[in-house]
């Protein structure tokens, strides 16, 4: 194998701030929408996968390329898989829960495209995101601890 | 487009027996009795895990959040906000102590969990390591190989007090110490991703989710100790986890941040997997080590302890999935973030997998001194179908029960061993009025009989002793001498086995004793065990949820 030249912590720094922006929770990367299947063991068991094509093939056929699907692990509500979430510029991430390749369908018709919610497929995150400074990517923008307020929490 | 209103109405279990399907009706009534039906959707959602203020009734984009909705309240809701955009002063959440109403962030412990951990887990795609370096992965091991030395990490680690999340919670900086001070000149880092308790799944989902996490970790503890090379004991009954932490190794070397001269340090570390055949011996770490070495997992007596002389005779760190998966953070955030979250013995989160009669069942991390009552009551949804809530097992086949009159302690290591329950590995199994506490004793017994390696006798024959004495219970042909046979047997188990595995495979029973004494009582004047075959068919339907 040819010799490769270490990374540094410069160039690790550069990746993750090219990649942050990619991931960006406020804007999407020019996507209007970045759709999040969890793909942990029980979520396929429950038929992520299904979910999966379904959101692919009706992404497609509404003829939404600038929506990007992708897959994560176990979002933590096992209860309520398969679970999908879907960020937009709108609002703070959206999770829906008990989601069939029908309610896929609907996510994209109903939701990505006309903002509407779904009714009973709505569910909470779980917790805030520990590096979201302002601490508001809960499940519409309500809630959320931050992990730094926790502390104080137990003073409390 | 303009943005939308919604009206959220929570349509968890505890706040639709509180009246919400009403509210929700009325709400959806007299929003079109004043022609605003197409201007604000009413959506019934899922449980929003603040159930002692439930009914709870959000409105967005406003954010607002109101709490402990009547039926009678929701014209004014109606009125005032989604019509005039009022938010209604006097249903709006106030945090105690606070003057104003609190809306967003600033409600502190609506969601009680806090997820460290589990940090990327639902977040990032786990099988790319872009995602996981863009959410600032691999920055602590390239912080550490740059700027730290070996003793800045423990006391980084020793700062934070983290403890293994394996079950004992023996201190991890002080693990590391020991291996770091052997002499030798090849030294091991192994994970142990060995999950076997029933009902436990948080290993599985933390390197399903984050596998990098796990790595990053394993590769800071090489250069810590002065190990360059890593197994991951994992049980191929794991597949997925497997497939991912193979990409990762792969993903992870390609650039350089596994292999040789990592960050041009010149320190190099490589990280293989080795499969265990899912015998639950070998999450116990000598076994484990057999295993790894190509022979019969069975334990072997300690001290020497691994940290000393473990994998082929070398200075060997173990750690859980769930304890390395952390230290990234950790390093990051620094010791004193970690060590401010969390009880005072017992700092940080924990992962708890909630399963059995529970309404919200899943993975949560929640900070270590919570009570039981929040995580059933609060995160958990308490008990379905208006049950009552009867106990929690934690520790799974090693811990025991824990009842209502002990729902308000602080859960830690220490709080849970002295209700003579355990941590374990953080699986809580949750079981209501129907479940009888002889049959999930004798579930556990069972498990335990079948996972005894055979080595030592106390626990191979007093295994099979009280699981056959906690048979003859659930026929309801126990005998009064039993109860306290059962104890004397368990006892010696504690005192005589050679493994973790056997010194712990009485608990159940014993706790089940101590707590629910009158059900064996029962069980001999009836002829039956109280409520018949509940509890074991609940702890076996419920066990491999997740």
């Amino acid at each position: 194998m040819a010799e490769r030249k270490p990374m540094t912590l410069e160039e690790l720094r550069k990746m993750r701030r090219e990649k942050e922006s990619q991931l960006g929770r406020r804007e999407a990367s020019g996507s209007t929408a970045v759709v999040t299947v969890g793909m942990g063991t029980s979520g396929i068991a429950s038929g992520a996968k299904e979910v999966m094509t379904a959101l692919a093939d009706e992404l497609d056929a509404q003829g939404l390329s600038d929506v990007q699907l992708r897959q994560a692990g176990g979002f933590g509500a096992q209860s309520a898989e398969p679970t999908v979430e879907v960020r937009t510029e709108r609002r703070a991430p959206v999770l829906f829960g008990y989601v069939t390749p029908e309610v896929a369908k609907r996510i994209v018709t109903e939701y990505i495209i006309n903002d509407r919610l779904i009714e009973n497929h709505v569910i909470d995150h779980p917790a805030a995101d520990m590096f979201d400074a302002d601490g508001g990517s809960g499940a519409h923008g309500t809630g959320p601890a931050r992990a730094d307020d926790a502390g104080d929490e137990k003073e409390a | 487009m303009a943005q939308s209103v919604f009206c959220l109405v929570c349509g968890g279990t505890a706040c639709e027996s509180s009246d919400s399907d009403t509210i929700y009706k009325n709400i959806k009534t007299q929003l079109a009795g004043r022609g605003f039906e197409e201007s604000v959707q009413v959506v019934k959602t899922g449980c929003f895990g603040f159930c002692e203020q439930g009914p709870i009734v959000k409105v967005l984009p406003d954010e607002s959040f109101y709490v402990q909705v009547t039926p009678e309240d929701t014209e004014e809701i109606v009125d005032e906000h989604l019509v005039k955009g009022r938010e209604v002063q006097r249903l709006a959440y106030k945090e105690p102590g606070a003057e104003t109403i609190s809306r967003g962030h600033q409600i502190s412990f609506y969601q009680k969990q806090v997820r460290v951990v589990l940090r990327n887990c639902g977040f990032i795609d786990p099988e790319s390591i872009d995602e996981y370096i863009g959410r600032g992965g691999y920055e602590a091991l390239g912080r550490v190989l740059s700027d730290m030395s070996a003793d800045e990490v423990l006391a980084e680690l020793e700062t934070a007090g983290l403890r293994g999340r394996g079950g004992a919670g023996f201190p991890t900086h002080k693990k590391w110490r020991f291996t770091k001070a052997a002499t030798d000149t090849q030294k091991y880092v192994v994970c142990n991703a060995d999950e076997g308790d029933p009902g436990a799944y948080m290993d599985r989902s933390i390197l399903e989710g984050d596998p990098h996490s796990v790595l990053e970790a394993m590769a800071i503890a090489g250069y810590t100790v002065g190990a360059d090379q890593g197994y991951i004991y994992i049980r191929a009954e794991y597949p997925l986890a497997i497939e991912r932490l193979q990409m990762a190794i792969r993903d992870a070397e390609a650039i350089g941040l596994l292999g040789d001269n990592i960050f041009d340090s010149g320190f190099s570390f490589r990280v293989e997997l080795r499969y265990g055949a899912g015998a639950f011996v070998c999450g116990e770490e000598t076994a484990l080590l057999k295993s790894i070495e190509g022979d019969r997992g069975t334990p072997v007596q300690r001290p020497p302890y691994p940290a000393v002389k473990g994998l082929w005779g070398k200075p060997t760190v173990i750690n859980n999935v769930e304890t390395l998966a952390g230290i990234p953070v950790i390093i990051t955030k620094g010791g004193e973030w970690y060590a401010r979250l969390g009880s005072e013995t017992s700092p940080g989160t924990k992962v708890f997998a909630l399963t059995g009669k529970i309404n919200n069942s899943g993975l949560i991390e929640v900070p270590m001194g919570m009570t039981l009552r929040d995580i059933v009551f609060n995160i958990g949804g308490g008990i379905p179908d208006g049950k009552a809530f009867k106990a929690v097992q934690t520790g799974g086949p090693s811990g025991g029960m824990i009842t209502e009159e002990y729902l308000d302690t602080p859960i830690d290591f220490e709080t849970l061993q002295g209700l003579g329950s355990m941590m374990g590995s953080g699986g809580m199994i949750v079981m209501d009025e129907d479940d009888s506490m002889i049959d999930v004793a004798k579930f556990y017994l069972s498990f335990n009989v079948d996972e005894s390696c055979g080595k030592c006798v106390p626990c191979r024959i007093g295994g099979r002793q009280i699981q056959k004495l906690l048979e003859r219970f659930s026929k309801g042909q126990g005998r009064p001498e039993d109860i306290e046979r059962i104890e004397t047997i368990g006892n010696w188990m504690k005192q005589g086995s050679l493994c973790g595995l056997g010194t712990t495979a009485p608990n159940p029973a014993l706790s089940s004793i101590t707590h629910f004494r009158h059900e064996y009582e029962a069980s001999m004047s009836t002829g039956a065990a109280e409520e018949g075959a509940g509890g074991e068919q609940a702890a076996k339907n419920e066990a491999p949820a997740g």
